[in-house]
Order: structure tokens, then sequence, then C-alpha cells
């Protein structure tokens, strides 16, 4: 993975290398880079299938932190290229030209964390959430605990604390 | 200690005791018309928009010769929501076997006396369960398994799932437990028999009773409601 | 015997051949049941069933075709029972059998699919569509066979009357069709096995992918209605089985065992075997049991 690396290096700005185990690996790359180097991945270095992309939200770096993680079935080493994007200004380009099933991936983390991806279709049509109102449910800024009580209503409890009644079962005299 | 606060939410309690006030919501047209507002104009010729009515019972006698016959023959739609629909699979197997109950899965809503609620409710499986619901016929019985769909369990703080689906559809029997065991539902099953010979499981006509109560919560929730207010 | 009688009589038939239908249904189940290693509902279960699809409270109809879909299949059903002398020699269980009631009760076996067929597609549910489509396709294919071995015994007694078809096979159990023409049985058995819809050849009522076939927009009392049926046309093609094959019964209890062990053979089949796709079916039903009927018809026509 180290030579993969260095080989990188010489085309592209990637830094943050880091070896987790002999066949998995992370590096980072400039969001303007990452389409150009998805596709010399996938064309010429042979990670020709795309496991998953996610995203991790650092409220407190105000950004994204998108992970594309590639297969090479032939060495059979993953590598996770990540991209960090602001979180004040949210738009990535799309790599669905590169995988189909790109497109799905990209509904969803429009859906959950409002990152658009312009182009890419159907990226506005609801997926899960049907009819959502809300802000992005899986932002951090977002308190799902007190829009769940704000929007459901709870059953009220109608027994004991277990806690309390547990002492009272079996320490009366306290 | 001093966290954990008790919520005592007496205005649901209430809700639930009192019947709905009479008057009508801004969806309905009149006494026996429904609105039909979620519908796309071209749509609102395809779908009834009649108000369901409340079923008449027969004579006492033979109504619990029919209940009895209820009780021996329920078909059931398994809505598997969450994990309790693999508790599910092992019931018609030799193990548990609820066919020697009289007791068969029926995979169409239209034929099935009894929704089975699964485990946790998302606000887009709500949707469907309460077209499933409505479309089913007759006495219909609804056992909610699962601690999710009694008081949200473990997704008490979730942003998308519903905490009590009492709220939204009647229910009839809830079996606790994450997940319940085979013989806990079993157990559900016969309980759930004794109210329907006893008569007390009329869960359609309350549902009917409480008609608006039921769809407000419903609309409530269900943001972008594009199917008519009752599925015939 | 006067008509008002004969209508008694045979209102009387159709009830005995109903309750033993249902309780044939029942047992089966039960032995399915058995075969998969379950205790299997009790035998009386399918009673159960249509007490209470009948006191279902509501009912969802989709138009006038969709109402009348069970009422078409239950006159298909008793249509084909009312034509077929259950007993022979009786004058009581002998209903409305006349000289050429065959073709007529070949008739009324079609006659109930293709009302069916009608109201299940007002229905206007896919599976019901996907699934009429397949049973129609599948029900001509076993027809092939069925009607050349009715054509070879046709040909055999020179009669189309069940009433003499059964009072040719009189005498001796070797007189039974069975025995004095066997590949047309064969070939009728193996359409039965088809008719009955048991594996291999029930992806018409597909339970997993396209739910309960064609009545899947069926509720209540049309349901009801079609349990009943199920019981009267299964009888009655037993009936007519063991009329055409088997030597016909004298009294109930040869009726009972006669037709009994007649389904036992489809039920046996069908624990037994995986499922055939639709198109398999009918190029085995227009395979090996056609070349028998050709076979049994050439026989006695040369």
């Amino acid at each position: 993975m180290e030579t993969l690396y260095k080989e990188l290096k010489q085309y592209f700005d990637v830094d943050e290398f880091s070896v987790q185990k002999a066949s998995l690996a992370f590096l980072r790359v400039p969001k303007s880079q990452l389409v150009s180097l998805l596709t010399h991945m996938k064309d010429i270095r042979g990670y020709t299938h795309l496991v998953m992309v996610t995203c991790v939200d650092y409220l407190e770096q105000d950004s994204f932190l998108l992970t594309y993680l590639l297969h090479n079935y032939s060495t059979h080493c993953d590598l996770g290229i990540q991209v960090s994007i602001s979180r004040q200004n949210p738009v990535m380009d799309g790599i669905h030209h590169l995988w189909e099933q790109g497109r799905v991936y990209q509904r969803e983390l429009f859906e959950m964390f409002g990152i658009d991806f312009p182009g890419s279709p159907d990226v506005h049509e609801p997926m899960i959430l049907e009819g959502w109102q809300g802000p992005p449910p899986m932002r951090r800024d977002f308190d799902t605990k007190a829009y769940s009580e704000a929007t459901y209503s709870h059953r009220p409890r109608d027994h004991k604390e277990p806690e309390e009644y547990m002492k009272q079962q079996l320490y009366p005299e306290d | 200690m001093s966290d954990i606060e008790i919520k005592d939410n007496p205005d649901i309690k209430s809700e639930l005791q009192t019947p709905p006030e009479p008057g009508y919501s801004e969806w309905r047209k009149d006494e026996n018309t429904l609105y039909n507002d979620g519908l796309p104009e071209e749509e609102k010729d395809w779908f009834c928009d009649a108000r369901p009515q409340k079923a008449r019972k027969s004579v006492q006698v033979i109504e619990n010769f029919l209940n009895w016959a209820r009780s021996q023959s329920l078909w059931i739609l398994a809505f598997g929501t969450g994990c309790g629909a693999i508790e599910l699979r092992p019931l018609v197997t030799s193990r548990y076997d609820i066919s020697r109950l009289g007791m068969q899965p029926r995979p169409t809503p239209r034929q099935a006396n009894l929704i089975m609620i699964g485990g946790y409710v998302s606000i887009k499986t709500l949707k469907r369960i309460v077209r499933s619901y409505e479309q089913m016929q007759g006495p219909k019985f609804v056992v909610a398994v699962c601690s999710c769909a009694i008081n949200g369990g473990m997704y008490w703080d979730s942003y998308n799932t519903v905490k009590r689906i009492d709220e939204y559809i009647p229910v009839d029997v809830y079996v606790t437990g994450c997940m319940p065991r085979p013989e806990a539902v079993l157990a559900g099953f016969n309980k759930l028999k004794e109210l329907i010979k006893a008569g007390k499981a009329e869960g359609q006509n309350l549902y009917i009773e409480r008609f608006d109560w039921y769809k407000e919560n419903q609309k409530k929730v269900i943001k972008d409601w594009n199917m008519p207010d009752y599925n015939w | 015997m006067n008509l008002a009688y004969k209508i008694f009589w045979a209102f009387i038939s159709l009830g005995v051949v109903t309750v033993w239908g249902l309780t044939l249904n029942g047992i089966v189940h039960k032995i399915f049941a058995r075969v998969q290693g379950r205790l299997g509902p009790p035998v009386w279960q399918p009673f159960l069933d249509i007490i209470k699809n009948n006191s279902i409270r509501t009912a969802i109809s989709h138009g006038v075709m969709f109402y009348l879909g069970p009422v078409f299949r239950i006159a298909g059903g008793i249509g084909t029972y009312m034509f077929i002398p259950v007993l022979f020699g009786s004058v009581y269980f002998s209903n409305f059998s006349m000289s050429g009631d065959v073709l007529l009760v070949m008739y009324f076996i079609f006659f109930g699919q293709l009302g069916m067929a009608l109201g299940a597609g007002e229905g206007g549910h896919p599976y019901s569509a996907i699934a009429v489509s397949r049973g129609l396709a599948q029900m001509t294919a076993f027809e092939v066979p069925f009607a050349l071995s009715v054509i070879s015994l046709a040909l055999q007694y020179k009669t189309l009357s069940i009433t003499e078809i059964v009072a040719a096979q009189q005498g001796s159990f070797l007189n039974w069709t069975l025995f004095t023409n066997p590949l047309a049985v064969i070939a009728a058995m193996i359409a039965m096995l088809g008719m009955n819809m048991y594996n291999p050849f029930s992806l018409v009522i597909a339970p997993q992918e396209i739910p309960i076939g064609p009545p899947t927009e069926y509720q209540a009392s049309f349901l009801g209605l079609l349990a009943t049926n199920r019981g009267i046309f299964g009888g009655a093609k037993l009936v007519l089985f063991m009329n055409l094959y088997f030597g016909g019964a004298t009294n109930l209890v040869e009726l009972i065992v006669k037709t009994f062990w007649i389904y036992m053979l489809s039920v046996f089949v069908g624990a037994a075997y995986p499922r055939f796709r639709t198109e398999d079916s009918i190029r085995f039903f227009l395979k090996y049991p056609t070349a028998l009927g050709i076979i049994s018809v050439l026989l006695f026509s040369l």
C-alpha cells in the first residue's frame, strides 16, 4: 500500500496516509481532485468495486468528512479515500457516472446530511424519510431527543421506578 | 436518579379516555364523506370517499357463537416491521405450530383478521400499517409485539419512530419483550382468543367511533399524506 | 319419481358431497402437517373457516363481475355435481344424470374457472391477473389428456352417458376401466394431479410469490363461497373419476372409501414433490399423458 501511495503522490495531492492493516489503508484528497482520483483508481489501479460512501459530521471543525471505500478484486485490498468538505456549503461532485449505484448513496447522503450532489438522478427525492420536513437528521446539531419529544407522544409510566422499588422490596428498613 | 423524569402526560390519557368531540375537522366535507385532500385532483375519482360506518352486531347468542368461530380461525397478516418479525417464523414451524390453533399466515390484508405489528414503527412503515389495517375486513384484531411498539423501546429518542402504536390504530393485545419468545407470542394469541370469545375485541368499531381522533394523530406524524383518508 | 322429489334428493346429495369434500380437505391438511412433522389443524378446520368468513361484518366489492366471480365458480361446482350419478343403481343419489352427460360435466369443469377468471380480473390486483393467466394456461394443458382419456372411454363403451359407463364396469373389479383401459386411466389420473392443484402443479395458487392466486382480492363471504365450492367441486371431481375409471359405487361407504383413495394419490404426490414452473407443467402435460391418451384412443378406434 505504501508503494501505491508513493505512486499516487506523483499525480495527486494526497496526504494523511494511514495504514490500518496490510489490506486496508486510508488517504485524504482535496475536494477538487476526488473524481479524477476515483477515475484513476477505477480505470488504472483496478479498484473497481465501490464498497460504500459514508459521511462523518465534524461539527467542531465545521466540515463533513466523506469516505469512499474501494475494493480491488485482484489484490483484495481496500482503500478508503477521504475528502473533507465545508459544512456551510455542502455541495459535492457526483460519482454516479463511475458507479451506477453511487446515486443511491448520494440520495441517502442528501437526505441524512443535506449534502447536495448536483446532477445526480433523483437526488432530491425522498428515500427513507417520506415527507420529512425537519433539518437533515444525521447532522450532529440536530437534537433527535428534543425533536422526538416534540413530535411523538410518550407513553406515561404507570408503575414504579425499578431501582426504588427493588430497594423497598429488599431493604425495607432503609 | 434525579435526571430520570417520570413523564405523566395527562392530556394524552384524558384524550384516550374521553370520546372525541363531535364537529367537523377541516378534512371532512360532512358527516358521511371525507375530503381525500392528500390525493391529486385527477386521482380523487379513483378512490372511495365514504366515511366508514360502525358495523352492526347480530343477536347476542349468535354473536357468541360467531365470536367462538372467529377465535378458532384467526388468519394472520404478519407485518414484520422490526426484529420481532424474526420471532414469527418459528411459530409456523413444527416446534410451535400455530396451525393447530386454527391460525394461518395470510399474505393479503383482505383475507386476514389479525395484523401483527412486529416491532418498531417508523413513519414510512406507519403509513403502510394504516393502509393495511384499513384494508382488512370485519372484526379485525391487532397484536403488537416487542417493546418498541409499546413505548418506543430502544428507539425512545429516535427522530423517525413513533413511540406508541395505539394512538394510530387500536391495539388489542401487547406482547412485551425485546424480543418476545415464541411462547410469549403464543400466550398473547391465547389472550386475544379469550378477549374475542368474551366479545371485548371490538377494535374495528372503536377505530370508527374515534375515527377523527385516530386520523388526526396519523396526519400529525405522516406529513406526506398521499392516500385516501380511509383506504377501502 | 317426480321432479320435486328428485330436486329434494339432489339437494341432500349436494349436502353430503359438500360435507365429505370439506372433511377430505381437513384430512389433507392434517396429512400434510404430519408429513412436515407438525400437529396440524383439526379436521373440522375448513368448516370453521367457512363460518368465520361468512360472519365477517364488512365486505368490499369491485364491481358486478367481481361479485359474480364466486357465484359462477360455485355454479360451476354445483353444475358439475348435478349431472353426475353419485351411486349406481340408487334412485335417490342419481342427481340429474342423462345420456351424454359426460360432455356437459366436462364443460362445467371449465365454466367455474372461467367465471372466476373474469371476477378476479375485475378485482384489479396484478397478482390475480398473473395467477389467472397461469391457471388458465395450465388448465388448457391438463384438459388435453383428460379429454383424450374420456374420448377413449366413449370409444370403448360406445356411449357418452356416465350411468352406462358405470353399468359396463359392474360385475367384478376386473371390469373396471382401470384394468380394461389402463392407459386412459393413467393419463386421466395425471390430469387430476393438475386439477387438484397440489404440488407439483401448484404454481397457480403459489402462496409465496403471488399471494394465494386468483382470490387475492376476495374476502369475507366471497371467500366463504369459494371455500364451500372447494368442497363441492373437489367432491364432484372425485365422484366423476370414481364413476369413469374405478367402477362407481353402489353405496355411500364404498363411495367414501374409493374417493378417499383416489384423492390420496394427488396428496401423496403433492406431499413428496417440489413445484413445476408453469411452462414446465404445460410441457409435461402435453408430453407423456397426452401420448398415453392418444395411444389409448388409437387402440380402441382401430
